[in-house]
């Protein structure tokens, strides 16, 4: 068998330096996601019709096409419409980012529904403001009861993200592709980062573990 | 203190109060009873606008709380309320329940607030449960620890729905004498009950409601011993 992991000498550091951007983008479309997904979620309950229908159909479209499309339009073309040259990170953020935050509404709704109605109606008969409930009260019930579908989306997110290495950037994915096309062998170096890849999320699984623990401390 | 006009409320087709009037006064203790499905509820959340009446006014020390205009929070947080399920925040220690509207809301600093929750929780005698979560309490300490969240806010009026309805009966009486020892500070109150005779020996006043009606609004002694309404009769026969 032709198989030797030894072509990899000397460009592990090169592959490695992928992981901090893999991470770096993982990080800011979830968070983008999570915060744009938490207003959805909010428009979505909302009493304001327009908002509602907007969070609906802004939903139905970007759960409705491809990531690779949305991507794409991002990316290629945003500077035809509006003559803005969008870095290859910064497209791809936006694009992960807009397309999480669909999903994530559903699940965020999905979680504030699950809070006790009680909860709601105690904190507005004490005089809370509507942000300070949502922030203090309901959303760390929901949050601790959707936490791992909250995970699901996190994982899902790391290792789509080897899909922006078509526009250029250089995460993991990326850069073993440049090491199979200079040594003419691609077998090793995606071995490699499939490793890479599933160690990360091995170490996300972790992390929320720990997570979920502390947030059942008041159980 | 409390001048309630022609209140109504409907939900969807369905109506389930018909046109309620009467005045409360400052330190009055009102128990409101009647059969269930009577709208003893609604009418109780309508004080505080957790539910928006459909037609007429509730004035609250001269103040029309109903026009669109006013700060419904604003509002509330002079009006304390007690849920039957008592609806702590799992998520905080008992302390934190109690601190955190005086803190977010009322603007008191950290120590100010623990100062009163501490000493509030010493009258219900439940200093000892402050760090503790809701999850390790009883039903009837939840039912105080709520009754004293409520209390943190200094409200000037108490509402109380079905407070010990959701309790084993043998944590009624702790929750029942909190309530009492309120009604002797002077605190206006207007309580949801099934206890009569709670009621009967706490309350200034007896609300009947049947219906959706106010039917018969008398002093306890008075509408336990010869009630003048026909349905407060025979709701009486039934549960005494």
């Amino acid at each position: 068998m032709n198989l030797d992991f030894s072509v990899l000498n000397g460009y592990v550091p090169y592959v490695l330096k992928g992981i901090a951007i893999t991470l770096l983008f993982t990080l800011v479309s979830a968070l983008f996601g999570f915060i744009w997904g938490t207003i959805l979620s909010l428009f979505k309950i909302s009493d304001i019709k327009p908002l509602k229908w907007f969070a609906n159909l802004y939903t139905s479209i970007f759960r409705g096409t491809p990531l690779l499309l949305q991507l794409f339009l991002i990316y290629y073309a945003t500077p035809q419409l509006f003559k803005y040259d969008i870095s290859p990170l910064m497209a791809a953020g936006l694009a992960f980012g807009l397309n999480s935050a669909a999903y994530l509404s559903e699940t965020i709704r999905a979680g504030i529904m699950s809070v006790d109605r009680g909860q709601r109606e105690a904190a507005m008969s004490l005089g809370i403001p509507y942000k300070t409930m949502m922030i203090s009260i309901i959303l760390p019930q929901a949050i601790k009861n959707i936490l791992p579908a909250l995970v699901n989306e996190c994982i899902a997110l790391l290792k789509e993200s080897s899909l922006v290495s078509v526009i250029g950037v250089e995460d993991l994915m990326r850069r073993a592709n440049v090491v199979g096309s200079d040594t003419f062998r691609y077998f090793e170096p995606l071995v490699f980062v499939g490793v890479i890849y599933y160690v990360l999320v091995l170490m996300l699984t972790m992390i929320a573990r720990v997570l979920e623990r502390r947030m059942r401390r008041s159980d | 203190m409390i001048k309630v006009e022609n209140l109504s409320k409907s939900f969807a087709k369905q109506q389930v109060l018909f046109n309620i009037s009467t005045t409360i006064k400052q330190g009055e203790v009102v128990a409101v009873i009647g059969p269930s499905g009577s709208g003893k509820s609604t009418f109780l959340r309508c004080l505080n606008l957790l539910e928006t009446p459909s037609e007429g006014r509730i004035i609250i020390h001269d103040k029309d709380i109903t026009d669109p205009k006013t700060n419904i929070a604003q509002v509330r947080q002079r009006i304390g309320m007690v849920f039957q399920h008592f609806h702590l925040f799992p998520h905080m220690s008992v302390i934190d329940n109690i601190c955190f509207a005086p803190v977010k809301v009322k603007g008191w600093t950290k120590e100010q607030a623990r100062g009163k929750a501490l000493e509030l929780l010493e009258r219900v005698g439940l200093a000892d449960k402050a760090e503790a979560y809701p999850s390790k309490l009883s039903g009837g300490q939840k039912q105080r620890v709520a009754i004293v969240r409520s209390l943190a806010m200094e409200p000037e009026i108490m509402l109380f729905d079905e407070p010990t309805s959701a309790l084993d009966p043998e944590m009624v009486k702790e929750v029942l004498d909190v309530i009492r020892g309120l009604a002797q500070t002077g605190m206006t109150m207007v309580i949801v009950t099934h206890e009569m005779r709670f009621a009967q020996e706490a309350a200034d006043t007896i609300y009947f409601l049947d219906q959706g009606r106010l039917v018969e609004k008398a002093p306890p002694q008075q509408f336990f011993s010869r009630p003048g309404n026909e349905r407060a009769r025979q709701f009486l026969e039934k549960v005494l």
